[in-house]
């Protein structure tokens, strides 16, 4: 892989890690407020994908979302000023963890309801497909959403419409505490969508030039209105289903696991410049301590805010 | 002034909102077919079926797409074929739509229209034929319009896709096949308006939709024959609500009747009475009376769907209680002067 890709990719998945094992300890402290997902251990994906598309590309991503945002570019001191409940927040405090939005650089937004995303982002493929751009949405789900109703008819409408969409598939066997085992009768994702005939692949989330890759191979071709594809990265969740989930059924192979599948650790591995990537490391560290400042520098949302943004005008 | 149907007012309506803005799409089952009450008849024709688009029978994914693609710049108007089905349609309208723009702390906005037909008539059953708005009414961020003739039914549809939120657009296909007078071209008609249709001093009908027809009907048969003057309002929207037009008639008359064909327990007749009550209490002579239907499902029988049905029989029966409230020592159909009316369940 390219170095200056490596480094962009490294720099997007520290500032990912970071940010959510800051918001991890802000949340023991209760300084971040309301359910929080974090996406430990998946980076790889938001920074391979996201890292390759354009600001009027559309991404939509679903209640595991902080990485999907920073990796489009959206701005982290105000996504931390968001979890914070701040009127400098990325929602102006509305939204929250599970619900982030940054039109500006194209993320179109993240929906707490599992799967509730797919359809959303299959309209705004819509829209690029009807105003004959190059322009094409990515939409992230965990395989959860996959047993979702919505993610059925979903799939069958950019199929039949041929949408320039390219569903991404988090893979990380778990549905909340469930594992997918126990919740599919299919094991790959890829496998649930054969039979629409579109091209997919599965690739290993952990290894972040193999995702890069293969979501390269379908990006040119979403560009031409060949969609829909459908790239399916086998992730691991290094934390619980949400912080503060006891995680019981977690087993005690995990640290082992962690190991071999930490995005970051395996990329640095293969970038052969440590120091470089200590800089890295140290540059994403010092920008979310400033973020940290920013967001509690900002007031709290004035009450009238709620009220005058039931309607848009 | 021309002769239309309602479905042709919608129809017209639609076509005109096609030729003005090509961001103006149509998506549903069947609705480059014309749909099943052809109020989509011609579209595909005339825009083509890129923007006419017929979808699979996958209600959650297609209100799903409309607001994809509202937020993205685009003026969807999806039809939700029955009233009825919108249950598979909830979390797009009612988790994503309602809240977009609140949520993206007003990035995002949802100019969508939702249209969909309820009511029952047509012997179709208990999931063909329901009147469901108070579930809509009842969730912030969406628009809830009704209207209950032609004229408005274009005025408010034309206002609808022009309006930056997303409305619920419930129509009655009872009221579908009637000829009317409507203006041509169709004048305007904003969202949020009541309109008096009969002006009265004794007592005010709140009726919607179907409802506003037998309101009409029962006041002249109260004033023909026992000259009663009732005053009839019809809301029209739901979402928001003019209820400043319908309290100052109802401080006027000190009585009121609510009508809707939905299910009286917990139907919008009860969020309008609350708000009338606090809006005019002091002026109340009698407590407010609702209209609507029994708390059961809807059955297909024609006896008893007729029977089920609130029409003008039951507005009448209604009236008479609010003007006759404490005339006497007890409750009037104790005496057996009037028959007790079947909306006091």
């Amino acid at each position: 892989m390219d170095t200056d890709v490596a480094a962009e990719l490294l720099r997007t998945m520290w500032r990912i890690r970071l940010f959510e094992e800051r918001v991890a300890q802000l949340k023991r402290t209760l300084q971040v407020h309301g359910l929080i997902h974090l996406s430990v251990g998946g980076e790889g994906v938001a920074a391979a994908v996201c890292g390759q598309l354009r600001n009027d590309d559309a991404v939509y991503s679903g209640h595991r979302a902080h990485g999907h945002a920073i990796a489009k570019g959206a701005p982290i001191d105000r996504l931390m000023a968001e979890l914070m409940g701040r009127e400098s927040g990325i929602c102006r405090g509305l939204g929250g963890s599970m619900h982030l939005v940054d039109v500006e650089h194209g993320f179109m937004g993240a929906t707490g309801v599992v799967g509730g995303n797919l359809p959303l982002a299959l309209g705004t493929a819509l829209t690029q497909h009807l105003e004959g751009t190059d322009a094409v949405t990515v939409v992230f789900f965990g395989d959860g959403a996959v047993q979702a109703g919505h993610f059925n008819e979903s799939v069958n409408l950019a199929a039949l419409w041929k949408l320039p969409v390219i569903f991404v598939c988090e893979n990380n066997g778990m549905a909340e505490f469930t594992s997918r085992e126990e919740h599919s009768a299919i094991e790959r994702v890829s496998d649930v969508v054969a039979p629409y005939g579109f091209d997919r692949e599965t690739v290993n989330g952990s290894d972040v030039p193999a995702v890069y890759d293969a979501f390269a191979g379908f990006l040119p071709e979403a560009r031409k209105g060949r969609g829909p594809f459908l790239l399916e990265c086998l992730t691991y969740r290094r934390r619980g289903h949400y912080e503060g989930d006891q995680q019981r059924y977690r087993d005690a192979t995990a640290e082992e696991e962690w190991r071999e599948r930490d995005p970051i650790a395996r990329l640095t591995d293969s970038f052969g410049d440590d120091d470089a990537a200590a800089e890295i490391e140290r540059e994403a560290a010092a920008e979310i301590e400033a973020a940290v400042r920013f967001a509690r520098d900002s007031p709290y949302p004035e009450p009238a805010i709620a009220t005058t943004l039931v309607y848009a005008t | 002034m021309t002769e239309k149907t309602f479905v042709e007012a919608i129809n017209s309506t639609l076509a005109r909102a096609m030729r003005e803005d090509e961001r103006v799409i149509v998506l549903g089952e069947d609705v480059a077919e014309g749909g099943p009450y052809m109020v989509t008849a011609g579209l595909a024709e005339e825009f083509g079926r890129e923007r006419v688009r017929n979808t699979p029978i996958s209600e959650g994914a297609v209100c799903g797409v409309a607001v994809g693609a509202a937020q993205s710049g685009f003026k969807p108007v999806v039809e939700i074929m029955f009233i009825d089905f919108i249950t598979l349609a909830l979390d797009q309208l009612v988790n994503q739509a309602a809240k977009a723009h609140f949520m993206s702390g007003g990035q995002l906005s949802v100019p969508l229209v939702l249209r969909t037909q309820g009511g029952a008539g047509q012997r179709n059953g208990a999931q063909h034929s329901q009147s469901l708005e108070a579930w809509l009414a009842h969730v912030p961020g969406l628009k809830v319009v009704m209207p209950s003739n032609a004229a408005d039914a274009a005025g408010l549809l034309a206002s609808a896709i022009a309006d930056p939120n997303p409305v619920v657009f419930v129509e009655n296909k009872s009221l579908y096949f009637r000829r009317e007078t409507v203006p041509d071209p169709p004048e305007p008609v904003p969202i949020g308006q009541a309109r008096t249709l009969r002006p009265g001093s004794d007592v005010t009908i709140v009726a919607l939709s179907r409802l506003v027809g037998d309101a009409l009907e029962a006041a002249d048969r109260l004033a023909s024959g026992s000259g009663i003057e009732a005053e009839v309002i019809d809301p029209r929207t739901l979402v928001p609500l003019d209820l400043e037009t319908l309290a100052r008639s109802l401080r006027r008359t000190g009585r009121a009747v609510i009508a809707h064909e939905a299910v009286t327990a917990g139907g919008f007749g009860a969020e309008l009475a609350a708000q009338l009550q606090a809006a005019a209490f002091d002026y109340l002579e009698a407590p407010i009376q609702r209209v609507g239907a029994p708390y059961t499902p809807i059955p297909v029988s024609p006896s008893l769907e007729d029977a089920y049905r609130p029409g003008a029989w039951e507005i009448e029966a209604a009236v008479r209680i609010a003007l006759e409230w404490g005339e006497y020592d007890a409750e009037p159909w104790e005496h057996g002067a009037i028959t007790a009316p079947r909306t006091s369940n």
